[in-house]
């Protein structure tokens, strides 16, 4: 589904790259959390998904498509099949809940007929059924972002990307907006979830990447918000690649996510 | 549904930079203006010197018994030198050039120079002898006229050769100049409305951003996001085409047909009105283009899609 190949990433200007040879695989159905400070290369992950950014260096699959080989052009269509949420919902201010999720489907060409099924539908299934036409700033910040997660999948997107979706919002509408994200992986959405937040991933009990200092240091399936099999490594200094990858426990608790990549590159060092 | 949609959007970037757009029609309207009186004056030229060379004459004086320039010594040209000329004349290679000839004696000359003279003291003086005689040649094409000039300049008892068109010349020059200036306003001005729809555009598209964001995120195809902005510039300079159009067929009608046209009474020579229809859908097709260009350029370098 989503596959990264040691994946560098340098921004120019800077002498620490943003993301440091990071090879990932995400399956289809799954529900991974993104965890690290700010500045650990999170949202670089996920723009590079979107290829709205290129690598560095490496290689990055998403739905199939190698997107170092996918034509400027046909960057719009790739971008249909997925759905993205942010910590600051990004709503249009002038237009109502309707509109901001029906606009999504006008500017791709979808026609009245399609808009005036899938709208109510995605409404409702963020539990927004009856604020249709209510303007965003009339709605609370919970509100607003389940608009934004309505306006995500109301094209059935294969993937969603949610970027610290629940950054804005107190722990109980968190609560919430999860429990939607869940339902939304339940119906065989894969979901990519960058956060903060310490307590959501200890109580979801999900896959865990976490980045320090733009690599990965950890890939738990059912991890926590910080490792209960080894010690977090120093953030201080920059990763030292003996302690890059936990190979040891990739076998016995971490997810053998990196799988061929991550051994090969064990057998080089 | 999409075609409403891409015009609803262009519409509202139009509302939202109403006094961007002003500029640009203005600008538009006055740079094609110019373009537009440029093409004119240029046609004007060249009506002009089809209608008067094809009447301009090489000029043949002989010497009269004053003269002394040229290829005079203080006497009349004889008969057999005039001869002399106009037998070079009918003959090849000259001939093939030469459309008619027409020759006055020294007494028709004197006829015809008499009444510029008039009341002039000069007049009592003036005797056929000192004029001499003049012979015209009308060619075929007064393109040719050096040919005549340089063939019978040496000639004996010939004063001087004269190609009539270089009276002319200070004219056109003038309305060469003047054309060239016109030129050279519209290119300044062109490249302002060029920059003006550039930068008009990408106002446009920065008090959209998020919209942009949005259309850029949930996969609208970039022909869909572009084309709005396109059609805000190509419709702003259309308006100020069309105005310009308007502002040329009203020049040539109350200027030049009015104005001009009563003090030289040049009637055909003038550009007319329909000269002017003529270059109206050309000035609109500049406008359009250049707007549709430079929009295209400035809203692809803002999104760097």
């Amino acid at each position: 589904m989503i596959r990264f190949e040691h994946v560098t990433k340098s921004y120019p200007g800077t002498t620490r790259p943003a993301l440091g040879d990071v090879s990932i695989e995400i399956e289809k159905g799954e529900f991974v959390f993104l965890v690290g400070a700010s500045g650990s290369g999170k949202s670089s992950l996920l723009r590079l998904m979107l290829k709205e950014e290129r690598p560095t260096s490496g290689e990055i699959h998403v739905l199939g498509k190698r997107l170092s080989a996918l034509p400027s052009r046909k960057v719009p269509y790739f971008r249909r099949q997925l759905g993205v949420v942010f910590q600051d919902f990004r709503l249009l201010p002038n237009k109502t809940v309707y509109d901001n999720v029906a606009f999504t489907l006008q500017v791709i060409g979808k026609s009245r007929g399609f808009i005036q099924e899938a709208v109510p539908d995605a409404l409702k299934t963020v539990g927004l059924a009856g604020k249709a036409n209510r303007m965003p700033h009339e709605l609370s910040g919970g509100e607003q972002q389940r608009v934004a997660i309505a306006r995500a999948v109301v094209n059935k997107p294969a993937i969603l990307l949610a970027d610290e979706p629940t950054g804005n919002l107190d722990p109980e509408t968190s609560e919430g907006i999860m429990s939607l994200l869940t339902r939304i992986n339940l119906g065989g959405t894969t979901v990519v979830m960058a956060t903060h937040d310490a307590g959501i991933v200890n109580r979801m009990q999900r896959r865990v990447v976490e980045l320090i200092t733009g690599r990965v240091v950890r890939d738990e399936r059912q991890g926590g918000y910080q490792t209960q099999v080894l010690p977090v490594a120093p953030t201080a200094a920059p990763v030292p690649e003996s302690v890059h990858l936990p190979v040891a426990h990739a076998e016995t608790a971490a997810y053998p996510a990196t799988g061929a990549y991550g051994i090969a590159r064990e057998a080089n060092a | 549904m999409r075609i409403g949609l891409v015009l609803g959007e262009a519409f509202n970037g139009l509302r939202r930079n109403a006094s961007m757009v002003v500029s640009v029609i203005l600008v538009t309207f006055i740079s094609l203006t110019f373009v537009g009186v440029a093409m004119l004056l240029q046609g004007q030229i060249t009506a002009m010197k089809g209608y008067w060379f094809d009447r301009a004459q090489v000029e043949i004086a002989f010497c009269g018994s004053i003269d002394t320039a040229g290829g005079c010594d203080g006497a009349a040209a004889t008969p057999e030198e005039i001869a002399a000329v106009q037998a070079e004349l009918a003959a090849e290679p000259l001939a093939s050039y030469v459309e008619r000839v027409e020759s006055l004696t020294p007494e028709q000359v004197y006829a015809q120079t008499l009444p510029v003279y008039e009341g002039n003291p000069v007049a009592e003086f003036l005797t056929p002898e000192m004029l001499g005689a003049i012979t015209r040649v009308t060619l075929h094409d007064p393109a040719n006229a050096d040919v005549v000039v340089e063939s019978i300049q040496g000639f004996a008892g010939v004063l001087e050769v004269k190609d009539q068109r270089q009276y002319l010349e200070p004219i056109f020059a003038m309305l060469n100049a003047g054309s060239a200036a016109a030129i050279g306003v519209a290119v300044l001005m062109l490249i302002a409305a060029v920059l003006l729809i550039a930068t008009t555009i990408r106002l446009s598209a920065f008090s959209r951003r998020r919209e942009l964001a949005i259309m850029r995120l949930v996969g609208a195809s970039n022909r869909f996001i572009e084309t709005p902005f396109v059609l805000e510039g190509v419709f702003a300079a259309l308006l100020g085409s069309i105005l310009a159009g308007g502002a040329l067929v009203a020049i040539v009608q109350f200027f030049v047909k009015g104005s001009v046209g009563a003090t030289l009474g040049g009637g055909g020579i003038l550009v007319g009105v329909s000269d002017a229809v003529a270059i109206v859908p050309v000035i609109v097709l500049i406008g359009i283009l250049l707007a549709a260009l430079s929009a295209s350029v400035a809203i692809r370098r803002y999104l760097k899609v």
